[in-house]
């Protein structure tokens, strides 16, 4: 291993970063408001929003990311007439959109599931509590139910965040130079696959560390009933009394 | 006890014969991409075909190995040489001086200019120097001339070319400063993206380029610019190795030299370009 070198791969491969957490970040923002339409549809309870919605999440989810930019990038881009009549051909003209709208409907599809999955999980008794004292609608939703359900679905949600960042690697197939698109240029040009993949490693590796930390600061910041309570110093004079 | 010993016997006798019929026949493992036609591709019925595969054929013959032949994606080919996944490749690589130091070459068996891929409506189709012929290694002066003459074309364009190819070494180096480089994994991704009109021109080699125009697709295509050779767009076409491998690249070596003498290559050349890349030394 030569450390000089894989320093050098290490700055290069830096300058990658920045599309790296744009793509990432993008998908995951966009995807989240999709995502939370489609658990809501899911749960809706009519049978015309509920179908769509689950005939989405299964296509999306049960077909390889690979397959789905391709047919977004090199697919579209055989229906350029038609696109251009819509007025939709500047989005779809730019590899960028392209990666950000295949990443975002891919993360849609398993997030809204993550999503359901906390809204499911929160107890009915509560949800009759709340009910109880009054509230309803919106308010139900803000209260009692979004907290209770965001807490039980953040690890779920954080592994879902990590796995698009990740998944940004895919974009370089459509010339996308994010940092393993850098990756593979630098190894054409030295050959040195181990040094330069093992930095490209390291540098999702980093990134992945600061999201996971940043995850774990929000659930600790949601679940204050699960810290245990300061101590609390017995107050002395009391005992006298 | 008899028993173990007939099996013994069996197997030492199966290895005997093995070990014969490798002395005879060794096989070399030749590594192409697949996917750049009509060098080498995946044909209808999925095998692989093209110039390569029959001049691969044709070498092993005259070196009496037995040849497999496996594909591989490009942009790995060469650390999957050096990591013995096989011995050869022969996938339409440029011999360069960066490659060579990893990897030994043989040949050249061919050598081809380059070129850009445009519409005919497009206003770089009418890129000075189209038609002309410039070797960057014994013309520079030329060559670069040449490519100053075209530069100002293509400021504010996008190119595309296929990564970790000559070209885009190419295009690093000469066209960066005035145009947006795109790299492609495969030459068919930058071909779809010309039609679908995100780039403007498509840079590579020519024989790439005929077999695109080739397609009914394309018929509103053409090649233009002049056609560059040498410097650093390589000594041609030659069979990559692992380095210091003496006899496999003699091997080669002599099969390279024999087929370019009685016509072999001429022949395989014209059969799937329709012209003759024969090197001339």
């Amino acid at each position: 291993m030569d450390f000089a070198f894989m320093w050098d791969a290490f700055l290069t491969l830096l300058s990658g970063v920045p599309l790296t957490l744009n793509l990432a970040f993008m998908a995951v923002g966009l995807g989240a408001v999709l995502a939370m339409l489609l658990a809501l549809m899911r749960m809706s309870g009519l049978k015309v929003l509920d179908w769509p919605a689950q005939a989405y999440v299964f296509v999306f989810r049960g077909t390889p990311l690979l397959v789905q930019i391709f047919l977004i990038y090199y697919g579209l881009g055989q229906f350029r007439p038609t696109l251009q009549e819509w007025g939709l051909w500047v989005f779809f003209r730019e590899p960028y959109w392209c990666a950000v709208l295949a990443l975002t409907l891919n993360t849609a599809a398993y997030a809204s599931e993550i999503m359901r999955g906390g809204l499911q999980s929160v107890p009915h008794n509560q949800v009759e509590a709340a009910r109880a004292c009054g509230m309803s609608g919106f308010l139900l939703y803000r209260r009692v139910v979004f907290p209770i359900a965001v807490r039980q679905a953040l690890p779920a949600y954080g592994s879902e965040i990590i796995l698009m960042v990740k998944a940004t690697s895919l974009a370089s197939v459509i010339t996308m130079m994010e940092v393993t698109g850098l990756a593979a240029k630098l190894i054409s040009q030295t050959f040195r696959a181990i040094e330069v993949f093992v930095v490209a490693g390291l540098i999702y590796l980093i990134m992945n560390f600061i999201i996971t930390r940043i995850i774990m600061a929000i659930e600790w910041w949601l679940s204050p009933h699960l810290r245990r309570p300061p101590a609390v110093e017995p107050r002395l004079e009391a005992a006298h009394v | 006890m008899k028993f173990v010993k007939t099996i013994g016997l069996a197997l030492l006798g199966s290895a005997l014969a093995m070990g014969g019929a490798a002395a005879q026949e060794k096989t070399v493992k030749i590594a192409t991409e697949g996917a750049y036609a009509p060098w080498n591709f995946t044909g209808p019925g999925g095998k692989l075909e093209g110039f390569e595969i029959d001049l691969a054929n044709d070498l092993c013959a005259r070196m009496k190995v037995k040849c497999e032949i496996v594909a591989q994606d490009w942009d790995g080919i060469i650390p999957a040489l050096t990591a013995k996944k096989y011995d050869a490749i022969m996938a339409g690589m440029s011999i360069t001086d960066e490659r060579k130091k990893t990897i030994d070459f043989a040949g050249p068996y061919a050598n081809s200019p380059n070129g850009f891929l445009v519409a005919k409506n497009s206003p770089l189709a009418k890129m000075p120097g189209t038609g002309e012929a410039f070797n960057l290694g014994s013309q520079q002066a030329a060559a670069e001339k040449a490519i100053q003459a075209y530069k100002p074309l293509l400021k504010g364009k996008t190119i595309g070319v296929q990564g970790s190819t000559i070209h885009s070494k190419f295009a690093d180096k000469y066209l960066k400063d005035v145009a947006e480089i795109r790299e492609y994994k495969t030459t068919e991704q930058h071909d779809l993206d010309l039609a679908a009109g995100r780039i403007d021109a498509v840079l590579a080699d020519s024989t790439a380029i005929i077999g695109t125009l080739d397609k009914p697709e394309f018929k509103d295509y053409a090649m233009v610019g002049p056609s560059i050779t040498g410097g650093i767009l390589g000594a041609g076409v030659g069979v990559g190795m692992r380095q210091g491998e003496a006899e496999l690249k003699k091997g080669f070596e002599d099969a390279i030299q024999a087929a370019i003498k009685d016509g072999t290559v001429k022949k395989l050349s014209e059969k799937w370009f329709k012209v003759d890349l024969t090197p001339r030394s």
